[in-house]
């Protein structure tokens, strides 16, 4: 309860810092409309907004759902196949320095305008915290845990069921955590590049028209979203892994 | 290291551990050069030294944890009870006195598991052990360790961490609970040794040498008030102090 009423303070706060520039600075509407206009915008175009929303949450839950099995899968690929992380966890390092705004052009190229470069991009964003998060808890079993499990004649197999993987389930689910806080950016550069739908691609086209105050909406729609599905993922998380140490 | 390598001069029964001339550097350090000893089968072996000097490495070795280790290792089935309690944080009481047979992939004995934990006063065997005490969580590791039904029983400093009172009690009740199995206890603490060791060594050197004690005639667990401990006590404080 206390955490809502933190939030709703944060947010009456930031809104009548919104009022105040618009004001002050008395910009027109079409460089920045005041929140007043754009929850009018939101009211008006509350059917194209949640149509579009749809389509982005689904790019986001896919890519968060894909980019989290690739994530662990790799993560322990890595921690278990000694080449694969000589070999493999230097391209995997590559892979996040090159921006994702530079490959989205090539993934709308390779895997068209529908939903699948964007949860292609949201892929290529998620998996990488998660592996990091995932690979650094399965390295870091408590060593004396692994001296039990030896000395009780246990296999490297199930060492790994029954020590390694709950133990780094927190880790893991750190790395999830951050993964669920950037998904939405893969989602909507897809959208930006090239897309028939998504608030993403709704932002883009407002813009273009000198809607500003639906381009603000649409970006209001794809916060509370964003912040909906973080604080989702995290109750269910603590939920599913109620062992570990508080995060945030 | 020579684990499986017989022995020849095999004294049968007598001895459940017998270690011949062990051999064991870290980063070129020697800690261990030919270093003996044996564990009487039936009794509690007490190793008390300084920080460092290697007693843990050397139950490591006899647990086969060791891979850097040389020298003949003769040695009946052991179990090993770590310095912390290493309890799963995620797994209940049951599960984690069942540990052993998961990760062996037996079938867990629930019905004795049970019955060890009631004997050690643990009635809520559903409960995670973040919500035990110190102490309960030290007796859930000990039924673990019996759950193994091991001859020798390897303990490194298992009672490190409680606090004094309740220490003595941990203490009884692994002297009642171990007894017949052969146990070799590192420990910190001279008067635990002198409480629970039939046969008491002290670890000094590098490399390390063992000395033994002169036996008490008393049979262990030893009464903390008797003179005769309390003068071994003060004797062997004074002596680990320098």
């Amino acid at each position: 309860m206390k955490a809502a009423l933190r939030l709703a303070i944060v947010a009456t706060g930031l809104l009548i810092a919104w009022q105040a520039i618009v004001n002050a600075t008395e910009a027109p509407p079409f460089i920045l409309p005041g929140p007043f206009a754009v929850a009018a915008a939101l009211v008006r175009h509350s059917g194209l907004l949640l149509l579009n929303a749809g389509t982005t949450l689904a790019e986001i839950l896919l890519g968060l759902s894909l980019g989290a099995a690739l994530g662990a899968f790799s993560a322990l690929i890595i921690a278990y196949v000694r080449p694969a992380r000589l070999w493999l966890l230097p391209v995997l390092v590559a892979s996040q320095a090159v921006p994702v705004f530079a490959i989205a052009p090539v993934l709308v190229l390779w895997l068209g305008y529908g939903m699948a470069s964007k949860v292609a991009m949201a892929v290529l964003i998620i998996f990488f915290p998660v592996t990091a998060a995932f690979y650094d808890g399965l390295s870091r079993t408590e060593p004396g845990w692994l001296d039990l499990a030896r000395s009780m004649g246990a296999s490297r197999w199930r060492q790994l069921i029954h020590l390694r993987i709950p133990a780094a389930l927190p880790a893991c689910a750190s790395g999830l955590r951050v993964a669920t806080a950037v998904a939405p950016i893969g989602a909507v550069v897809g959208e930006w590049v090239g897309a028939s739908a998504g608030l993403g691609y709704l932002m883009l086209h407002a813009n273009a028209r000198m809607q500003v105050d639906l381009m603000f909406a649409a970006l209001v729609v794809l916060a509370a979203m964003a912040l909906g599905l973080y604080f989702a993922v995290d109750h269910l998380l603590r939920l599913a892994v109620p062992w570990q140490v508080d995060t945030l | 290291m020579g684990r499986a390598a017989p022995y020849i001069e095999d004294i049968g029964t007598e001895f459940a551990v017998d270690i011949r001339g062990a051999v064991l550097s870290y980063g070129g350090v020697p800690l261990f050069d030919g270093l003996d000893i044996r564990l009487e089968t039936g009794l509690w072996t007490c190793l008390l030294g300084p920080s460092g000097v290697g007693k843990t490495s050397l139950l490591r070795l006899i647990a086969g944890l060791d891979s850097t280790a040389a020298g003949q290792v003769r040695t009946e089935p052991v179990a090993y009870m770590g310095q912390s309690d290493l309890l799963l944080p995620w797994a209940s009481v049951l599960d984690n006195a069942v540990l052993g047979a998961r990760l062996r992939g037996e079938r867990p004995k629930f019905k004795r598991a049970q019955r060890l934990l009631a004997e050690v006063g643990l009635a809520n065997i559903e409960a995670r052990p973040a919500t035990l005490s110190g102490g309960e969580r030290q007796r859930i590791a000990l039924v673990r360790t019996l759950m193994e039904d091991r001859a020798v029983v390897l303990m490194d400093e298992p009672f490190g961490s409680l606090d004094a009172i309740t220490r003595h009690a941990a203490q009884d009740l692994a002297a009642q609970m171990l007894a017949g199995k052969t146990v070799l206890l590192v420990t910190h603490d001279p008067l635990e040794a002198l409480r629970l060791g039939d046969r008491i060594y002290v670890m000094t050197g590098r490399p390390a040498v063992l000395e033994a004690l002169p036996a008490l005639d008393l049979a262990p667990p030893r009464d903390v008030r008797d003179p005769v401990v309390l003068v071994a006590q003060g004797d062997l404080l004074a002596r680990l102090a320098g």
